[in-house]
């Protein structure tokens, strides 16, 4: 038999079905990984063994009784550290909630919990999901697994190396700018946002509440699909969250395919300025997109110029806010200074030790673009851009079913790359920004090697709202595509790890 | 701190214009708060009525009450506003302990309720117009209680402990357009305007309203203008007075303090002011200014409240009648006279009445143990009627009681003081006690025989015209019937004694 590990979640589903083999052994098999490379990858930042194991103990006797289980019993998930846990710390990689244990499950866990997948632990992130490499976090970066000398992408870089270092079949992410899609792109996995709203936000540590989106990260499509949707759906703890289910998105994958859709080339998101190894990847994409029957338009997004700019201003205003309750006062870190303090020293000493660079650095932009004077020419100019950008997406949506462009301008970058120039590490998320900013889904799906480096490069594309499944439908299908032409998995392309 | 100098009230009135605004938060009594699950009640073990989203944990997510958007829909409504189709809450952003996300969920540009006005009638008679800028939903904060240090405020205090049992307690905050042309009468005005808002959410049935708990809270604005000046004086908010009486003297205050700085040549610095009941007047709180940021933009976790044309207008079906339109048409069903009315009015008693007249009372009758007796023994025991242990429909039935001739008014004070002592309802106790009056002819008959023949000379007086000389009998028989019997009765019998002999 191949490595348990090595197995699509899909397969590992059916494998239990049949009863070959049990989630006690697919669990253990991925805690005998992470054992083996999590200290040099550092994807988790605390690992559950024994509430995982225990809880495919239970899915097996129960399977064994004959019971009918759900859908992905069994199968095991990493979780990013921004979600809520009873059962562990959340840290959302930040020192200010280091150790605390949150009282409450996220929606999306209780669901996990519900679908009895044993929870393996929680993955790193940049610190409260602020960057692109993971080099943010409190804790430490995670690393590539096809390069260790380079990041993951971020924020949800543990959660993408989890998968591409197969500590888990599946994982839990959230998507503020990027920080799905961006990572997925980098380590040769597949990462989805949603529809805003698709997916409860609540338990969720809020980034930018109007930006954020949890989705599923995985190894293929079809992966991603199942997790999908059994953590979809309305959830009455978050009126953001849409009253309506999106449909299956197994069953768009299940039917992929690519004939007869027009697939938008965004003119400002067409590769100018992009690794040449991403551009030969993308425009070989296109040629198998074409030729499995796809029509390929060029749609113009003239607004896209200005998303940047006005991400930077919408998410650090509401990032700041959402930060404040980080105060010491109920839950937390904190630091009280020397002498008799007042509320206000014992609060901002806590803050000052407790968020690192990042974190200040956007919520002293975000106190300024919401302050009085200057909340007109900041906030509102660029609540004015997102209205512009929807304008764009709705005008293109009127010439194409689904839009393409690659997910990042270059593979994965080298550590401390970037990390001194905040508008060089912003500009990262340049395709995968418009999406968060009008609300609709992507998914980024691997299209093979750059030439210049042999590092995984993505295609994203981007769907009208709500329909999540179309993204499922044409990924698969591109998906299976390439796989026919490499004749393995993108994955398995990946440099063996080694192991210390 | 040194008292400050107060010029005489009817000077500062002949120099300076008075000019009034007022923020009056009143407390929704929804069974569960404004934004999550909790249950909405006072007086509980501090932090028992608390979850991740009142505490404000990380991840946590508001959802919207509707019980309380349709409770200040009512509000709005009864204040003659206008609703707002569509209406978003807001962040309100500031630091402070009792704050357990740090920012105030409330609305901003975007209130669900706007353009009002409400008549309120003051002492004298004289009705004003209100105008009401807006009403708009927000949440409470937790409750401070600041240890040691002398002030019992956060400065100077040891530690203070928060109670998050009332954060995210459903508010309504109603805020009043400048209010001109009360002249003298603007302190009365000020507490006139509070007590038709308490009326108000109590007559609709939204809120306790209980002044004592800060069900209803006020914050007095009021600034001074020379007479004939256009230009506004600065302005000082008195926070958080929590009676009628306390409102109408810290206006009376804030007036003659500030009359006395801007004669001296002072300026009056823009603040918040403390009231202090004890002493009768208000202390520099901190400095505030029309630039304090609270940096409020559009709350991004919950969609935009939009009630429908049809809860509307099934929310205005459900009005009750407005309190000034009641009192008009209560003064012309009891037909007291025009003083009476206006004291029971002042002396809050309307609501009793109404209720007594309701268990059958007759207006008068609900009136005179109302500002007799009942309100005297209140005072006496300094209480508000509201606190005494008697309904209204006791005080009916112990009206009726009288007017039915079964008790007379001494023993009717007699039962209520009985009642008052949680003795029973009036008929039980008169009932219990054998209080009733005695209405057995025979029983008087011989009680009238027997006095008659002590005093043989008096049937033979009454007969001669003088018919003052029964009271001497009469006397005798409620002395023999300890006070039980109807006098009246009795001086029917030894009149019909005379006559018969």
């Amino acid at each position: 038999m191949t490595e348990l590990i090595k197995k699509t979640a899909s397969e590992l589903i059916e494998l239990m079905h049949s009863g070959e083999v049990s989630s006690v052994e697919i669990t253990q098999a991925h805690l005998d990984q992470i054992s083996k490379v999590d200290s040099q990858i550092h994807s988790f930042l605390v690992v559950n063994a024994e509430s995982a194991l225990a809880t495919a103990k239970d899915v097996d006797a129960r399977r064994k009784a004959g019971e009918v289980l759900p859908m992905l019993a069994g199968l095991p998930i990493a979780v990013k550290d921004n979600l809520t846990t009873v059962d562990a710390p959340t840290t959302a990689g930040s020192k200010i909630l280091e150790g605390w244990i949150p009282p409450y499950d996220a929606t999306v866990v209780t669901k996990l919990r519900n679908q009895l997948m044993p929870i393996l632990g929680k993955t790193n992130l940049d610190e409260f999901a602020m960057g692109s490499s993971t080099e943010f976090s409190a804790y430490g970066p995670s690393k590539n697994p096809w390069d260790i000398s380079r990041t993951p992408g971020g924020s949800g870089g543990g959660s993408s190396s989890v998968i591409s270092s197969f500590q888990a079949p599946l994982a839990i992410g959230s998507d503020t700018g990027g920080s799905i899609r961006f990572p997925a792109a980098v380590t040769g996995t597949v990462g989805i946002k949603p529809t805003y709203g698709a997916i409860s936000r609540y338990g969720l540590i809020a980034l930018a509440s109007s930006l954020d989106q949890i989705g599923p990260v995985a190894r293929n499509v079809l992966d991603a699909a199942y997790l999908q949707d059994v953590i979809a759906g309305h959830d009455p703890f978050d009126s953001t969250s849409l009253p309506d289910s999106l449909g299956s998105m197994v069953e768009a994958a299940k039917a992929g395919s690519l004939a007869g859709k027009r697939f938008g080339l965004i003119k400002q998101l067409s590769g100018e300025g992009f690794q040449q190894g991403v551009r030969n990847r993308f425009a070989e994409a296109i040629k198998l997109i074409t030729d499995a029957g796809g029509e390929i338009v060029e749609v113009d997004c003239p607004s896209f110029e200005y998303a940047i700019d006005a991400y930077y201003l919408i998410l650090p205003a509401e990032a700041s806010s959402n930060l404040a309750k980080f105060d010491s006062v109920r839950f937390g870190m904190r630091v009280t200074p020397e002498g008799n303090p007042t509320i206000e020293k014992v609060m901002s000493a806590t803050r000052e030790a407790g968020f690192g660079p990042e974190v200040k650095r956007r919520i002293i932009l975000g106190t300024y673009a919401l302050s009085a004077g200057s909340f007109d020419k900041f906030y509102g100019a660029a609540q004015k851009v997102r209205t512009l950008i929807q304008r764009d997406f709705a005008n293109a949506f009127s010439k194409a079913d689904v839009l393409i462009s690659p997910t990042a301008p270059t593979t994965a970058f080298k550590f401390g790359e970037k990390v001194a120039d905040p508008l060089a590490m912003y500009l990262n998320d340049i395709a995968t920004i418009p999406a968060n900013l009008a609300g609709l889904p992507g998914i980024s799906v691997p299209i093979g090697l750059a030439d210049e480096d042999q590092l995984p490069v993505g295609i994203q594309f981007l769907a009208p709202s709500y329909k999540d499944g179309l993204l499922y439908e044409v990924g698969a299908a591109l998906e299976s595509t390439l796989e026919g032409i490499w004749g393995k998995r993108m994955i398995d392309f990946a440099p063996k790890l080694e192991v210390n | 701190m040194a008292k400050a100098n107060l010029m005489d009230y009817e000077k500062a009135i002949s120099l300076f214009e008075v000019v009034i605004g007022l923020e009056v938060h009143v407390e929704l009594n929804t069974k569960t708060k404004m934004f999550c699950g909790c249950r909405n009640e006072f007086g509980e073990e501090p932090n028992t009525n608390v979850c991740p989203v009142c505490i404000g944990l990380p991840g946590s997510l508001p959802t919207v009450n509707k019980k309380a958007v349709e409770s200040s829909i009512s509000i709005g409504l009864a204040l003659g506003c206008q609703i707002a189709p569509t209406g978003r809450f807001a962040r309100k952003n500031y630091f402070y302990p009792d704050l357990a996300k740090n920012f105030q969920t409330s609305q901003y540009d975007e209130p669900i309720a706007f353009a009002g006005a409400l008549d309120v009638e003051v002492p004298s008679g004289k009705v004003f117009t209100v105008q009401i800028e807006r009403a708009h939903m927000e949440e409470d904060a937790g409750k401070l209680t600041h240890v040691g240090g002398a002030t019992g405020r956060i400065q100077g205090a040891e530690y203070s402990l928060v109670d998050y049992n009332r954060a995210g307690v459903p508010l309504v905050e109603i805020v009043t357009k400048p209010v001109f042309g009360a002249g003298a009468e603007a302190p009365e005005l000020a507490a006139a305007y509070v007590r038709s808002i308490r009326e108000i959410v109590r007559a609709l049935g939204v809120s306790d309203a209980r002044m004592e708990r800060g069900n209803v809270r006020c914050d007095a604005n009021v600034s001074l203008r020379p007479i004939g000046q256009e230009k506004l004086g600065t302005r000082t908010e008195t926070k958080n007075v929590n009676s009628l009486r306390s409102i109408e003297r810290a206006v009376r205050y804030e007036i003659q303090r500030q009359a006395q700085i801007l004669a001296d040549g002072g300026t009056i610095i823009q603040e918040t002011r403390h009231w202090h009941e004890d002493k009768g007047s208000t202390s520099s709180g901190r400095p505030k200014s029309d630039a304090d940021d609270y940096r409020y933009f559009p709350e991004p976790d919950l969609v935009p409240v939009m009630p429908s044309n049809e809860l509307i207008e099934s929310l205005r079906a459900k009005l009750p009648e407005n309190p000034a339109d009641k009192r008009k048409r209560l003064a012309g069903e009891w037909g007291f006279a025009e003083m009476e009315f206006r004291d029971v009015v002042n002396a809050g008693l309307l609501d009793f009445i109404e209720e007594a007249v309701a268990a059958g009372a007759k207006p008068q009758a609900a009136r005179k143990w109302y500002s007799g007796e009942i309100a005297r023994i209140a005072n006496s025991e300094d209480k508000d009627v509201s606190e005494l242990n008697i309904t209204p429909a006791q005080v009916a039935e112990l009206a009726n009681l009288v007017d039915a001739g079964k008790i007379n008014d001494r023993i009717a004070r007699t039962v209520l003081a009985e009642v008052l002592a949680g003795k029973g309802s009036p008929e039980e106790i008169v009932k219990a006690q054998g209080l009733e009056v005695v209405s057995d002819d025979g029983a008087l008959i011989a009680a009238i025989d027997e006095a008659l023949a002590k005093q043989p000379d008096v049937l033979e007086k009454i007969r001669e015209g003088k018919l003052q000389a029964a009271g001497a009998v009469i006397g005798a028989v409620m002395q023999a019937m300890k006070g039980q019997a109807d006098a009246a009765r009795v001086r029917e019998l030894v009149l019909e004694r005379a006559n018969q002999s």
